[in-house]
């Protein structure tokens, strides 16, 4: 009893932490999202003057060489193209909470697919970028759906755990491009495909320069226009659709999902393969609209994990991945030359985890209040 | 190609994988699923090798790093045991944040060169005992022995003694053992934090014993998502764990041993004329990681095995239980 007194003496208030009975107000989460990457920033910053670094010149630089002139702009619209659909695939999956961590290998295994069109070659080297370009998404989508049909198959039926099952398919669909990339498809032993000839190539910006002078050496290009159209068809399916209506029901509460009649076995192998297909099209856009070629894993530069953070931050609605992802796509395109050179990894890991723990803020009210109301 | 030789080596590289995978074992069992295992396993190898370098004493670089290790688990610990959020994805931003940190600081440790590694030695008369001695007792790093140790301990501590069964209870039916007057808080933030010093161990076991050195990422090149799927194959069990671990590493060493020999088996070795078939041997740990999931969880079915009760769930006091 004394020592309660003495601390009331101490603290005239004290901070009570309450659940939330009613809806947060509706500024409330994004108010917090932006408070927590801001704090991941602060966090960050800490961390980068402690690996002896500048925080202010590295974030200052990140400013400047990702929204500077039109031309970086554009190259950052580049970067968050793949992001875009790995972080759809994400999305649709969690909202299931099915963990697919998998984008990266389903990424891979799409950029695979699209270059085999070109390679094998399905399509003869002299046919039309009409036919093309839609062989080359059937394909980097279908291989994107079958790496996502395994795991989804292994959960369905046997209930193996997915992001193991995902994960462990990264590392496989990585050894399978280095195979084809060295062993079959190798320009003069390097490790790198041929180049695809242009009619391979997704249009770019710059290819209309003749009549609009600005867009000369802008290098954005069409899979950005596939991003868009999958995030609205995706928004289209889980807001407006029966089959999203039911991929909701079964995240939020499995059992009522269960009781009214929904299956969600088929269910979880259609949204895996639905995933996949989403990351296989990032990976086709890559390899179409940047590469060029088939090369070796780091093709997908963590896209299918920036994904994830993406999908997140975005609270898994589609049409805000959009503008999330141009974010990480600059935080992406001006950390390569930034030292030490993991930084952008490492903002990213403590952004998310900020988002994490901000989430508390939603589900609790903290109240400041007088001793005496205690 | 020595069978006995890759034995003996595969028993070292599963130690990696037998710490991080008893660390998770303990920290599941009090309820709390932590799959930021590869990023404290990065930051337990990077500190190991870096506190090494600075101070010539690889036995300070193991503290270390499990100590380090320990502190990135506690995040996840604070986000989901305080703050009650999704485990699943705190696990997923430990190992990004960890895997990060560990690249931020361990930036020019590559070219750092070599450093003095745990001691080996064989054991003086266990060594002696045929084709067992020569595998487990024979010029290993002392850190395998702590492994040797550590497995029954483990098991021994959660089946058999007090503290092991209220870490059960913790992990099975949280309200009852708080009604027992357990603090569940403080177990599990506790049981985190000794999963994350023996993630951090076993981090360390790469960077100064098995295969010294700092590599980025691929020093741990996915290990730590190997041990978490070794957890559920081994049911939660500390032996099976081992078993498993000591497994994985044969089949890691046997991987890089089979394509050495241009004669396998009385024909010709195909692995040595055609390097590229290497690639589908990399495969194999990871594909076999699959299969292993899903012999584990057909067993659970069958045997109605299953996880630990609350795993996954936070505890809310006062909330009615499951």
């Amino acid at each position: 009893m004394a020592e309660s007194t003495l601390s009331k003496q101490r603290m005239p208030w004290r901070i009570k932490i309450e659940p939330r009975l009613d809806e947060p107000p509706a500024w409330l989460p994004a108010a917090v999202s932006v408070g927590a990457i801001i704090l991941a920033l602060i966090l960050g910053g800490v961390l980068i003057a402690f690996a002896g670094g500048n925080p202010f010149a590295s974030y200052a630089h990140i400013a400047r060489a990702s929204f500077g002139d039109l031309g970086v702009l554009s190259d950052t619209i580049v970067k968050a193209t793949p992001i875009i659909l790995t972080a759809l695939a994400c999305s649709i999956a969690f909202r299931m909470k099915l963990w697919n961590i998998g984008a990266e290998g389903q990424f891979i295994m799409g950029a695979w697919g699209a270059s085999a069109v070109v390679l094998a070659p399905i399509v003869p080297a002299e046919s039309s970028r009409w036919l093309f370009i839609p062989v080359m998404i059937m394909a980097g989508m279908a291989m994107g759906a079958v790496w996502g049909f395994i795991p989804g198959y292994l959960k369905a039926k046997f209930n193996v755990n997915e992001i193991i099952s995902t994960l462990m398919l990264n590392y496989i669909a990585i050894s399978w491009v280095n195979f084809w990339v060295f062993a079959v498809w190798t320009e003069g032993g390097f490790q790198m495909s041929p180049k695809f000839p242009q009619a391979a190539w997704l249009p770019r910006l710059s290819e209309y320069a003749k009549s609009v002078p600005l867009f000369r050496g802008l290098t954005t290009h069409a899979g950005l226009l596939l991003g868009i159209a999958a995030a609205i068809v995706l928004w289209f399916i889980v807001y407006r659709s029966r089959w999203g209506y039911e991929i909701r029901l079964i995240g939020d509460n499995p059992n009522a999902a269960r009781y009214a009649g929904i299956n969600i076995t088929r269910n979880t192998i259609w949204v895996m393969m639905l995933s996949g297909a989403l990351a296989g099209l990032g990976g086709m856009s890559e390899v179409g609209g940047v590469v060029h070629r088939l090369q070796t894993a780091p093709i997908a530069a963590g896209y299918g994990f920036t994904g994830i953070i993406v999908a997140w931050l975005a609270k898994l609605n589609p049409l805000v991945i959009i503008l999330v992802s141009v974010l990480f796509g600059a935080l992406i395109l001006a950390g390569r030359e930034i030292q030490p050179s993991g930084v952008p990894k490492m903002i990213q890991g403590i952004i998310l985890v900020c988002l994490i723990a901000s989430d508390f803020l939603l589900r609790y009210r903290i109240r400041i209040v007088r001793g005496e109301e205690a | 190609m020595d069978p006995i030789i890759i034995l003996q080596a595969g028993v070292a590289s599963g130690t990696v994988l037998l710490f991080a995978a008893l660390g998770e074992v303990l920290a599941e069992r009090s309820g709390v699923l932590n799959l930021g295992v590869e990023g404290m396993m990065l930051i337990g190898a990077m500190s190991a090798f870096s506190v090494t370098i600075a101070t010539g004493n690889p036995w300070i670089g193991v503290l270390v790093a499990m100590f380090v290790a320990g502190l990135l688990s506690q995040v996840h610990a604070f986000i989901v045991i305080t703050l009650q959020a999704d485990q699943v994805v705190s696990g997923l931003a430990l190992t990004l944040l960890g895997a990060g940190i560990s690249l931020v600081l361990g930036e020019g440790l590559s070219k750092a060169g070599t450093v003095s590694l745990m001691p080996n030695f064989s054991i003086p008369l266990l060594s002696q005992i045929p084709i067992l001695g020569p595998i487990f007792f024979t010029k290993q790093s002392v850190l395998v022995y702590i492994g040797y140790l550590l497995t029954p301990l483990a098991w021994y501590y959660i089946n058999r003694t007090r503290p092991g069964l209220h870490l059960r209870a913790v992990g099975e039916y949280p309200a009852a053992a708080d009604a027992l007057g357990i603090n569940v808080f403080r177990m599990r933030y506790f049981y985190v934090f000794l999963g994350g010093m023996l993630a951090g161990l076993g981090g360390a076991t790469i960077s100064l014993a098995v295969a010294p050195g700092w590599f980025s990422e691929l020093t741990t090149g996915g290990q730590g998502w190997i041990a978490v799927g070794l957890v559920i194959f081994a049911q939660w069990d500390p032996f099976r764990a081992a078993v498993g671990s000591y497994a994985f590493g044969a089949l890691r060493r046997l991987i890089l041993d089979i394509q050495g020999p241009t004669v396998l088996f009385g024909m010709r070795n195909a692995f040595y004329y055609n390097p590229y078939l290497g690639f589908f041997l990399q495969m194999l740990p990871y594909a076999f990681t699959v299969i292993v999931l899903v012999i584990g969880s057909r067993e659970a079915i069958r045997k109605r095995l299953g996880a630990p009760a609350a795993l996954g769930t936070p505890y809310i006091r006062g909330e009615r239980g499951q």
